[in-house]
């Protein structure tokens, strides 16, 4: 009788512990989980809601797809989204390559090192709204720097925001630079955590410099690469402060974006419900690219 | 702990609730905006720290919230999370979209005595016609402005032109500012003879251009554009044929935010902008400039603009009469004088400029009554229903225009159509 009480006991004490520790588990869990519901799981359920039911700034009784057929009907989405998927497809490469080749640098022996990481790393500190206005005033096409660095050479000068075939390359261009420093930091502490020995094996093989590269460092950052690249993606749509200040998305929408779009829907025209069913296209655009990059990329990732 | 604190929180609230009838203190929050850049936002706030000084039962909550948009945007976020704000400056053309989201009480229903009412009908008429609508008053005037032309004297001097004599006809903006453009040895572009901006708000200076050739953008209703009237596209040609065929402006959009650097530079001989920024090129021209009404097409012509008071809805009896002092206060014919001299914006009623001080600035400075005189031939700004949405419409028309992707005819054509289709709805 007691033999059999005994393990039972340990039961009892055993579960309550069990359920006590889940409760302090949810306990913990609570605060972040009361932030994320209410500002991140409640306002997506909302904005699908809303793409459904919303007509400008009313809700409809019965569920229409209105919102939805216009996103074809929409030109200017149109415009927006090739925009977007260029503007992605030009900042995200170049910021990357440009980080490598900035970290490389910076991880060698050199004199006045910590100078240069600073410099580098000095656009990233800065907030992208103060950046973009000092920016307006490089591309100002008649007082601007730029144009008068090519006013030396005797070229006459670009209207750099303000021609249509060129303004979204301008964005590009201080986005690279804004961007590119911040990727830097990741790959620069991922070269410090290289193993030396491996570099010093190639040496005795006498590797040159660009079979190390491509042999021992370029792989051996792969999961930075994953990381940054996933960042750099989302942040190519999620990145549009400079657009209010820079050119509002002009002339006639040649630079604007999708979450710019947005914005202009929900905020300028009043039209919530339309930007809700933007907002859905965005989420489901984001989606397909983060599974493509897990699905695609992680397979050739090297994970020590 | 925890408890204890929403306890102590409790009990602070209950007594603050106690003894606010003791003070009877009205507070009122305002949102609003500045287009024009400087230090505006001090001003404001010494008027409403005179305000408060004069009215110690009120309590003024001043918030500078941006650009016109983003104070809009602001004010209308806060009353939906239902945060009190009880007026706010905004576009004068945000009446029909605010009516239409019913944010807005007219000022009829808040004045009552033959003071107050007087007081309302003291404005100059044209600032008053974008805040009309169906007889009733929405806005009433504060910030408000019309486009003027600044000249730079000097360079007029140098181009061998009478730097008291700035061109009044298209024609003569054209050559004289042919003779203004300078280029260097290698051929280019040193020194422009205009600029009129092109980004920002380009309807408003395309407003100016389609009022000189006689025509307005859209009826009084706010329901129907004309857009693609003869008139309005001869006006987007002539924009358009400054850079293209006269060669006396940068072809492409021009920045409007950095126009007035352009100025100072004196990188452009000639400048469409608003007259708010008259008090800053003052202080920063290190040249002799001078300020005029634009030139004519057919007739003389400005839209107005700038921002309107507003009283929301949401706001209390005893709010709204701490309101009507408020915006009494502030209209009144010192303050206006005072804004006016320290901005540039008009004066909103003659009596501001019957004041002592204006009359001596305006004596000293003439070019501070060049935007009242203009008031005669102005003409509404384009407000519409569903403002936004038409706004960009026109604005994408108009840069698709300037930059070459497209004839004024189609453009124009294509977004007079697209405005019909939004605004068959308020018919």
């Amino acid at each position: 009788m007691a033999n059999s009480l005994f393990p039972l006991t340990a039961y009892t004490i055993y579960s309550t512990m069990q359920s006590s520790k889940q409760i302090h588990a949810w306990l913990l869990l609570l605060p972040a989980m009361c932030l994320l519901v209410a500002f991140t799981h409640y306002p997506v359920v909302k904005t699908i809601a809303r793409s459904f039911y919303g007509f400008g700034t009313r809700w409809e009784s019965k569920p229409t797809l209105e919102n939805y057929r216009y996103l074809l009907e929409d030109d200017v989405l149109m415009q927006v989204l090739y925009n977007s998927f260029l503007y992605a497809a030009i900042t995200v490469p170049v910021s990357i390559v440009l980080a490598i080749a900035m970290a490389l640098w910076v991880n060698g022996k050199l004199a006045g090192k910590g100078l240069l990481r600073t410099a580098y790393f000095t656009p990233t500190v800065l907030p992208m709204i103060s950046v973009a206005n000092i920016w307006l005033f490089f591309y100002s096409p008649e007082i601007g720097l730029l144009n008068k660095l090519l006013g030396l050479v005797g070229h006459g000068g670009i209207n750099w925001l303000g021609d249509p075939s060129v303004a979204l390359y301008s964005l590009m261009a201080m986005t690279i630079w804004k961007e590119a420093g911040f990727f830097m930091i990741f790959y620069l502490a991922a070269l410090q955590t290289i193993d030396r020995n491996l570099y010093d094996a190639a040496a005795i093989e006498n590797a040159s410099s660009w079979t190390v590269f491509r042999r021992i460092t370029f792989p051996l950052l792969m999961p930075t690469t994953l990381f940054v690249l996933v960042n750099a993606l989302l942040n190519a749509f999620k990145l549009v402060d400079h657009l209010f200040i820079l050119t509002k998305g002009g002339p006639n929408n040649a630079s604007n974006l999708l979450l710019y779009y947005i914005f202009e829907n929900a905020f300028s025209f009043f039209d919530t419900a339309y930007a809700s069913a933007l907002t859905v296209l965005l989420l489901v655009v984001l989606v397909v690219l983060a599974l493509l990059q897990f699905g695609v990329i992680e397979k050739r990732v090297h994970y020590r | 702990m925890w408890i204890k604190k929403v306890k102590q929180t409790a009990l602070a609230a209950t007594l603050c609730a106690m003894c606010a009838p003791v003070f009877a203190k009205t507070e009122l929050t305002m949102f609003y905006p500045v287009a024009v850049g400087g230090a505006l936002t001090k001003i404001v706030d010494g008027i409403v720290a005179d305000f408060e000084a004069a009215n110690p039962d009120i309590d003024v909550n001043a918030i500078y919230a941006g650009n016109y948009n983003d104070a809009r945007v602001k004010a209308l976020a806060a009353l939906q999370s239902g945060e009190p704000a009880q007026l706010s400056v905004m576009f004068s053309i945000d009446v029909h979209e605010l009516m239409d989201l019913d944010a807005i009480v007219p000022f009829d229903d808040i004045v009552s005595s033959q003071e107050e009412k007087d007081w309302l009908a003291g404005f100059y008429p044209a600032l008053m016609e974008n805040g009309i609508v169906d007889g009733k008053t929405y806005g009433v005037p504060f910030q408000r402005s019309t486009i003027v032309m600044y000249y730079n004297k000097d360079l007029f001097r140098a181009a061998g032109l009478d730097p008291e004599k700035p061109p009044t006809t298209w024609e003569e903006l054209a050559e004289m500012g042919a003779a203004l453009t300078k280029k260097n040895a290698d051929g280019n572009v040193d020194q422009w003879g205009a600029m009129i901006p092109s980004t920002g708000y380009p309807y408003w200076m395309f407003g100016a251009l389609t009022k000189q050739q006689g025509q307005t953008l859209m009826n009084g209703a706010g329901n129907e554009t004309n857009f693609n009237h003869p008139k309005v596209i001869d006006a987007l040609n002539f924009w358009k044929d400054l850079g293209s065929k006269y060669s006396v402006m940068p072809e492409g959009a021009i920045e409007w935010g950095t126009l007035r650097q352009n100025f100072l530079e004196q990188k452009t001989a000639i400048m469409w902008h608003s007259t708010g920024n008259l008090t800053t090129v003052k202080k920063n021209a290190e040249f002799d400039f001078g300020v005029a009404m634009l030139p004519a097409g057919s007739e003389l012509g400005s839209p107005t603009g700038g921002g309107n008071f507003y009283v929301f809805k949401d706001a209390s009896d005893a709010e709204r009469a701490a309101v009507l002092k408020l915006v009494k206060f502030m209209t009144s014919p010192e303050q206006a004088a005072r804004w006016s001299i320290e901005t540039g914006y008009m004066g909103v009623s003659p009596a501001a400029y019957d004041t002592p001080e204006l009359m001596e600035y305006v004596k000293t400075f003439p070019p501070a009554a060049v935007a009242r005189d203009q008031l005669q031939h102005a003409t509404a700004e384009l407000s519409t229903h569903q403002a936004g949405r038409v706004r960009k419409i026109l604005d994408d028309a108009i840069q698709s225009v300037l930059t070459g992707q497209s004839s004024a005819e189609d453009a124009l054509n294509g977004a007079q159509k697209q405005a019909e289709r939004i605004l068959k709805r308020y018919k």
